[in-house]
């Protein structure tokens, strides 16, 4: 599915995560900043993935910024981030959850 | 209502988009949780904190805390929502606030039946509990906690219902007295638990003790709270004196004695012991283990 507007959900609170999604041209592209060590970058980049193939959306551009968030926290985000993009918020996509 | 009674003392709220203290609110020992989708929300974070409140419920484990949301109002865009997530999430109980008249709880009886049906749970197994905020909810109290088989207990919320009785809370909580009154027999007519008001001043903890102290008299389950700290303290006041765990064990022993001897009357020091007796005595060992008065055998633990 193609984003229809530039979103944005979490906050910068401590255990929280900030997610931007716009509209790109090139598959998903991720710009991450994260408060915990490297090693982490993946897990994130992977829920973050999983959420955006359920929801169909192949072009983006990922803007996250971590504050040590666990992953569901991460998940809960990216689901309402996704929803906002697609202009879904109102008729979710229950599935997904 | 329910077979085993459960304790309810203390129901703590926690503001649903929170992540640090939806994924911390099992480890005070609150006997609910109550994670807020309505006014510790933002209008425009409704649907993040559903969503932040939905995967904690999946991965968190929240210990033998009961699970409760209070969703947004009927009148609110967000209601319909809240509800399909929420009983997609399995939880225990969903609080509604501002409940007016028993026809409020059942549009959302219905509305959670039909989501039990479109998310695969079984139906009956999500509970409800009415907050009442109002005059006019006030005196619907009775028809409110009678309304759904689902109903586990009503609340009273006092912001909203003293300003509407253009009266605010004092110290003495005088202005709350019908109310309280109301919704406690109101609940126990119905079978059904009692909640008070939170107390919203947590530097007067001397405030907090003496509200806490009367509703225990009254006979109130327990309290709503604000923060963590007051769990402890309505826990002390909820706890049975040692005097009246010894009672309560003699009246349980008694019970046990008439049952092997194949006796239907059962006495104790030569008085007969009736069925208020019996279950005030059930409920002291429960509020005396829930304390950790008791060992695993009911033994008194001498402090």
């Amino acid at each position: 599915m193609e984003i229809k507007k530039t979103a944005i959900a979490g906050t910068l609170e401590s255990s929280d995560v900030q997610i931007m999604l716009t509209q790109g041209t090139d598959g998903i592209v991720f710009d991450l900043v994260s408060d915990v060590v490297k090693q982490f970058d993946e897990a994130i980049k992977k829920t973050i993935n999983q959420v955006l193939s359920e929801y169909d959306v192949q072009n983006v551009i990922v803007k996250v910024v971590d504050k040590g968030a666990l992953d569901m926290v991460i998940k809960a985000r990216t689901v309402a981030v996704v929803q906002r993009a697609l202009d879904i918020v109102d008729e979710p996509k229950w599935e997904v959850l | 209502m329910a077979m085993e009674e459960k304790l309810r003392r203390t129901m703590m709220f926690v503001p649903g988009n929170n992540p640090a203290m939806v994924k911390d609110a099992g480890i005070f020992g609150a006997d609910s949780i109550m994670f807020d989708l309505e006014d510790a929300v933002s209008l425009s974070e409704k649907d993040a904190a559903r969503y932040l409140v939905y995967e904690a419920l999946q991965t968190v484990d929240y210990g033998r805390s009961e699970l409760v949301v209070r969703i947004n109002g009927l009148d609110t865009p967000f209601y319909r929502n809240d509800i399909k997530a929420m009983v997609k999430a399995g939880i225990d109980v969903i609080r509604l606030p501002k409940v007016e008249t028993a026809d409020m709880i059942r549009d959302l009886e219905g509305l959670v039946a039909e989501a039990e049906i479109e998310f695969g749970r079984e139906i009956g197994t999500t509970h409800l509990m009415a907050a009442i905020e109002s005059a006019r909810g006030v005196v619907n109290a009775n028809e409110i906690a009678r309304s759904s088989e689902r109903m586990i207990g009503i609340a009273l919320s006092a912001e909203d219902y003293t300003t509407d009785m253009k009266t605010h809370r004092y110290p003495d909580g005088q202005e709350l007295l019908y109310a309280r009154n109301v919704i406690l027999h109101a609940a126990r007519a119905a079978g059904i638990a009692a909640f008070d008001t939170v107390f919203t001043d947590l530097n007067d903890e001397a405030g907090f003790k003496r509200e806490t102290k009367l509703i225990h008299q009254l006979g109130f389950d327990g309290k709503s709270l604000i923060n963590p700290r007051q769990i402890d303290m309505v826990n002390q006041v909820y706890q049975p004196l040692k005097k009246e765990i010894v009672t309560a064990q003699n009246v349980i022993a008694a019970i046990e004695n008439a049952k092997q001897k194949g006796s239907g009357v059962i006495s104790m020091n030569g008085q007969m012991v009736d069925r208020p007796v019996v279950l005030r005595a059930e409920r002291v060992m429960r509020l005396a283990k829930a304390n950790n008065l008791v060992d695993e055998e009911g033994n008194y633990i001498e402090k």
